[in-house]
């Protein structure tokens, strides 16, 4: 049992903490939001270059091999650092996809130039109807004679896709068999971002991000990964991409943390400074134990997420997503609070931190579903 | 005891219902009922049909145009506002500064003041919170210096909502240095058209502009523009405080609550309605639960004259309720609360909405409702006042 | 980072095991599953066979009769100890007063206190609280006078656990009135049949007596049962207070009563199935566990930590807070799981004089009595309060 860092682990966090210290100061962060395409492509060349998109991909195809708890720490400084830059979509969840399924030809193509910065990825996975449920499929894909048996057309709607705009080639879950929530009949396919039949409407996030909506009518895809075999495939690397969002969620709370603590030192109202108040210390301790606690199941989440015994793995993801839910929420509700009227404006740092902690419940699931999901595994 | 409305009041209560069929017309309430962005014009068209009817200012003493209502007819009359979707009525002039003019004001104040703020002509803002002095508000530095017969102003007012829109503040102003602070305060009346005052927009977490800083450069305002004595003016901030606070929230509660159930049945969950997922169900109900305690013990002040200590405490659980559905609302929406197309929020906004129409407030409004425990007095504070007022600790 | 454990603590783990299936009497575990009081003979008999093993003390060095065992394997041995109904240790003698002994003590008083600590035939109590020192500790006013070879003790003190039932003592007492009071205080060993020493009975709100007041009336207490200097008490005391740190957040007693409450709820009736299958409850139940795994991990954060020799801070104040609110959750959650058998309150039915049958399921009676008792537990150890302003001070800086 060991929950320090290996040296090139802390060389990692380091290299992180200085990229984030000089790219994305809060003024950069909003000049990248209100840009045109929402990130830097510089900043995209530079993860490449220092190593972070090959982090967790294998070596054998360009990648530097790491496991969870690589991916843990960078996402960890990713997170202090609100950075913006499609990491999770294209490495954790794309590069997920590809390295648990994807075929020979597919992993030769793709992943090299994952690795290298020059290519995108996103994940098509939410429908209208499908709340957290990712079985609740109702995009649907047929076999088309044209492809010869491995192409397929895709039609259906896809929500709130993630970077999809900025994405090359985008990974959409469609039913190739079944009734509308079977867990069996679904297969992810691989879509050209500027295929025909493909319509998108892009959009910028709550949190600083970018999404679209997609619309599909007859899109060709190639199927990754088996046919029908996609629920087992999409738990598999939604508990990655889960695993990763713990991380970043923690540095989030973490930044809040320190930042309120340090409000609450120069602040002064009645003469003294805030900290002064017994109410207010104890507010900072509960803040402070809900981040140790979120960091002990991010650690515990990463440590196990490649564990072999599924309902061990899954009660740990899922496990992890109540807690990083329900602290996420206390840290950033409470930080707005303790900053007066200064929490509730845009120029400080604060309310971004709580938005996107606010919109991390959300992914994959709030706190209410893997409390469910718990309970019934 | 007796939790029941008399059939007079039913009658009223029907007579409300029926002015407002009459008089508000449906874009308005579409734009409530969906919580689209209200313009300036929006809260006086409204203003304006209820001062037509007389029904404007109706806690203001009958001569100067107040209504002879009971506590509960006061209590309908604002409850049923809410329900049926009409706008809120901007308070900074007819439940703020009012009361405080026409108890502490002179005649010539009063005649000049309070007829442009019942025809809804002149706005007001409220000009008290500074960088330096929040919760302490007694810490004021803003200073109001004397100079024949006007005073010069100088110093920072910030937070200040909707000053954009407004004519004149009433303001908050440091006469005196000496003794303790809240002995050297004055209460001001201020035209916000007077040269040296710059009026800066401040962002919310939501991205609206509802706050300011205002500034306050060798301001010169009238002497006869001070309410009451000079240095007395913390006693009548005190007595406006009360009034903010005591401000009903059950109306506002109810119908935040009713869009959560539209919600909650309008959206999906493993195949069937939100609102019969049990989890949720149970949230729901339990906010429920809460808002008619809360219902409960705002009737039970009713009766009071003067809202005390009661204020307090409906100040925290009304907030906390607000949080509280607006929270409840944004996790209905899931993935939807995401998007941010601030557009979306104008009434006639021509695109087709990103996912459900009710969705795109849905952020915006939690966000935003963050400040209901910080103003007025924070939620802290008010649980300072009542540990120390009514638990004499 | 790993988690995995190495074989060599996975067979330690299996050797535990059987050895406490093979060994664990069964009338004791089947009291602890119904929450009957255990008493004396009872613990004593179960600390005499986990003394024959060797095992009596976990955290002890091998010197003084202790196993020797790293962080790791006294995790793996609570661990099991809480998958089976064993008894929860009493802390006053292994966990309190001897690794004060042998840390602080001279080699008289090891030699004399030590032995008879592990095999568990001396049961200690602690004197520290008073009628008007609770939190603030340190302004306690039992005095110690020193009259030639003794201490002449006079005063009172209260809420003392098992002093009824325990054969010595340890107090801390005031010996100067100079400088601050924590630089007044020196620290005794008592000998409970001292003549003077007059313990009474407080019942607690689960009807039963654990507690006492103690009063002290010229007790003369020989001055070689003083720790160290005298004055120098309070140091020891603190020593005392931050000690198997690892056994405060009490993650394996949690882990006990997680099963159990399961256990209740699978076979508590509800709607026609069972309480287990009620979602809104299965979701409570679930939130529990999700916050004692997370403790979990914490303490093992902490315990890597002092495996790899880094000193622990005060932020270790977390285990106690948290693991202190897991315990009142989980026993507010099984009377709501009994429903109307949470009711019936016969604290009698605890003891071994109770021969009718139980009323309700048998697991029911001890349910509420747990639950009121469980209340103390925010309270003592130095409270949850004050354990937010160690952390706010200590570790926050505020
Ligand atoms: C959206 C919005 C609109 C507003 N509109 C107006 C307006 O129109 N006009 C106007 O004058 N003002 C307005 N305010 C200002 C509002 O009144 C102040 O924000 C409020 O008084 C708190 O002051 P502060 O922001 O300086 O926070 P601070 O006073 O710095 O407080 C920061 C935190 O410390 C806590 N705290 C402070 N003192 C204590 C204590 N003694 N004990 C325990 N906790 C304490 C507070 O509760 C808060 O959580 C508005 C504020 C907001 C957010
Ligand atoms: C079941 C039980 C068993 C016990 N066993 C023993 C024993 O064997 N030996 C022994 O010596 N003692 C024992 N104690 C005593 C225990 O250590 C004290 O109860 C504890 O120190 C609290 O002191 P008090 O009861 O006087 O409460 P007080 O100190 O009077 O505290 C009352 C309340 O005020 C809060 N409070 C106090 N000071 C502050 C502050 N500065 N800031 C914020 N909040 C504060 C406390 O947290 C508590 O909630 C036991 C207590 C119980 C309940």
């Amino acid at each position: 049992m060991d929950f320090s860092l290996s040296e090139e682990q802390q060389l990692l966090k380091d290299s992180v903490q200085r990229f984030v210290r000089e790219e994305y100061e809060l003024e950069a962060r909003r000049k990248l939001v209100a840009s045109d395409i929402g990130y830097s492509e510089e900043h995209w060349a530079k993860m490449a270059e220092l190593g972070w998109l090959a982090l967790s991909l294998p070596e054998e195809y360009g990648g530097i091999g790491g496991g969870p708890v690589d991916t843990m720490v960078l996402m960890e400084e990713l997170g202090r650092g609100l950075v913006v830059e499609p990491y999770l979509t294209s490495v954790v969840i794309g590069g997920g996809f590809l390295m648990a399924a994807g075929s020979k030809e597919q992993k030769t193509e793709l992943l090299p130039k994952l690795a290298a910065g020059e290519l995108k990825l996103a994940f098509a996975y939410a429908e209208r109807q499908s709340r957290f449920d990712l079985n609740d499929v109702e995009c649907t894909a047929e076999a088309s004679a044209e492809g010869g048996g491995d192409s397929y057309k895709i039609s259906g709607h896809k929500g709130v896709v993630f970077h999809a705009a900025s994405a090359d080639k985008i990974i959409v879950s469609a039913r190739t068999s079944g009734g509308s929530r079977d867990a069996d009949g679904i297969t992810l396919f691989l879509i050209d971002n500027n295929a025909d039949g493909l319509s998108r409407r892009d959009y910028p996030t709550v949190d600083g991000l970018r999404a679209s909506e997609l619309e599909m009518d007859g899109v060709a895809g190639t199927p990754l990964g088996q046919v029908g075999g996609g629920a087992a495939l999409m738990d598999t690397v939604v508990g990655q991409a889960i695993a990763a969002i713990c991380a970043e969620a923690v540095g989030c709370m973490d930044v809040l943390q320190e930042t309120t603590n340090e409000y609450l030192k120069t602040r002064v109202q009645f003469g003294v400074p805030l900290s002064k108040f017994q109410v207010l210390q104890h507010r900072m301790v509960d803040m402070f134990m809900e981040c140790e606690q979120a960091r002990s199941m991010t650690y515990m989440v990463n440590l196990k997420v490649d564990e072999a015994d599924k309902v061990e793995r899954e009660k740990a993801i899922s496990a992890a997503k109540v807690q990083i839910g329900n602290s996420g929420r206390y840290v950033g509700q409470q930080s707005v609070q303790l900053h007066g009227g200064m929490g509730m404006t845009d120029e400080l740092h604060v309310g971004h931190y709580f938005k996107r902690l606010t919109m991390i419940d959300t992914m994959f699931g709030n706190k209410d579903h893997h409390l469910k999901r718990y309970a019934d595994l | 005891m007796d939790m029941n409305f008399h059939p007079e009041d039913l009658a009223f209560r029907d007579e409300v219902r029926k002015f407002i069929g009459e008089n508000l017309p449906n874009d308005l309430r579409e734009k409530v009922r969906r919580g689209l962005h209200l313009g300036k014009e929006d809260f006086e068209f409204w203003q304006k049909k209820l001062n037509d009817r007389g029904w404007f200012a109706p806690h203001w003493p009958i001569e100067l145009g107040g209504v002879a209502w009971s506590s509960t007819q006061h209590y309908l009359f604002q409850n049923e506002q809410v329900e049926a979707n009409c706008p809120s009525v901007m308070p900074f002039g007819v439940r703020m500064v009012a009361p405080v003019i026409f108890t502490y004001g002179t005649d010539e104040q009063k005649q000049r003041f309070l007829p442009p703020i019942l025809d809804s002509s002149v706005w007001w803002c409220q000009g008290y919170s500074e960088p330096g002095s929040g919760s302490d508000l007694a810490s004021l530095q803003t200073k109001a210096v004397r100079d024949g017969d006007h005073y010069v102003i100088n110093g920072t007012k910030t937070w200040t909502t909707l000053a954009q829109h407004a004519d004149w503040i009433f303001c908050l102003v440091r006469t005196s240095s000496d003794g303790k602070p809240q002995e050297g305060i004055s209460f001001l009346l201020i035209d916000m058209k007077s040269p040296g005052i710059e009026v800066t927009p401040i962002i919310t977490i939501d991205g609206s502009h509802e706050v300011n800083s205002v500034f306050f450069t060798d301001v010169r305002v009238p002497l006869k523009n001070l309410i009451g004595e000079e240095n007395k003016g913390w006693t009548y901030a005190k007595f406006l405080l009360l009034f903010e606070r005591s401000n009903s929230l059950t109306g506002g509660l109810k119908q935040q609550l009713h869009r959560l159930k539209t919600v909650a049945a309008a959206e999906l969950s493993g195949g069937a309605a939100l609102r019969d997922d049990s989890a949720f169900a149970a949230r729901v109900a339990d906010y429920e639960v809460q808002l008619r305690t809360y219902d409960a013990l705002e009737l039970r002040t009713l009766g009071k004259t003067e809202p005390g200590a009661e204020a307090s405490y409906l100040k925290i659980l009304g907030t906390d309720l607000q949080q509280l559905a607006s929270e409840l609302t944004l996790q209905a929406v899931s993935y939807y609360g995401n998007p941010s197309i601030r557009d979306a929020l104008v009434y006639g906004y021509n695109e087709p909405s990103i996912g459900p129409e009710y969705a795109a407030p849905a952020a915006p409004q939690y966000f935003n409702y963050r400040k209901t425990a910080i103003y007025a007095g924070s939620n802290e504070i008010q649980r300072n006042i009542l540990s120390k007022a009514v638990l004499g600790m | 980072m790993e988690l995995a454990f190495s074989d060599e603590d996975l067979a330690f783990r299996e050797e535990v095991r059987t050895f406490v299936a093979d060994n664990l009497p069964a009338d004791i575990a089947e009291s602890v599953r119904r929450g009957r009081a255990i008493d004396k003979l009872d613990i004593q008999r179960w600390q005499r066979i986990l003394f024959d093993r060797g095992w009596a003390a976990p955290a002890w060095p091998v010197e003084y009769g202790g196993p020797g065992w790293d962080a790791t394997k006294r995790y793996i041995f609570d661990e099991v100890m809480s998958e089976f109904d064993t008894p929860e240790t009493i802390p006053f003698g292994t966990l309190m007063v001897g690794p004060l002994i042998y840390t602080f003590g001279n080699q008289a008083q090891k030699d004399r206190f030590l032995p008879k600590i592990l095999t568990g035939e001396e049961w200690w109590c602690q004197g520290y609280s008073e009628p008007g020192s609770g939190s603030d500790l340190a302004s306690l006013q039992t005095k110690a006078v020193r009259d030639g070879e003794h201490y002449v003790v006079n005063g009172t003190k209260t809420w003392n656990s098992s002093a009824h039932v325990a054969d010595w003592v340890f107090c801390l007492v005031r010996t100067s009135n100079e400088g601050k009071q924590q630089e007044g205080i020196s620290f005794l060993l008592i000998d409970m049949t001292t003549p003077g020493i007059d313990p009474k009975p407080i019942i607690s709100i689960d009807g039963a007596h654990h507690l006492n007041m103690t009063y002290y009336t010229d007790v003369r207490v020989p001055v070689e049962n003083r720790i160290g200097e005298e004055n120098k008490g309070w140091t020891y005391a603190k020593f005392l207070l931050g000690h198997e740190r690892n056994s405060i957040a009490e993650v394996g007693l949690s882990k006990q009563r997680v099963r159990r409450l399961r256990k209740i709820a699978g076979e508590e009736q509800f709607g026609g199935g069972s309480l287990a299958d009620d979602a809104t409850y299965a979701g409570r139940i679930a939130n529990v566990e999700i916050s004692l795994t997370a403790l979990e991990y914490l303490n093992l954060r902490f315990l890597a930590e002092e495996a790899a020799g880094r000193p622990i801070g005060p932020e270790v104040s977390m285990l106690k807070i948290k693991g202190t609110e897991i315990r009142q959750k989980l026993t507010e959650l099984t009377i709501e799981a009994l429903g109307y058998y949470a009711m019936p309150f016969e604290p009698e039915q605890l003891t071994d004089r109770w021969n009718e049958p139980p009323i309700g399921p048998d697991h029911a009676a001890a349910q509420m009595p747990q639950y009121l008792f469980s209340r103390a537990a925010t309270i003592y150890g130095g409270s949850n309060e004050i354990q937010r302003n160690i952390i706010a001070k200590m570790v926050l800086g505020l």
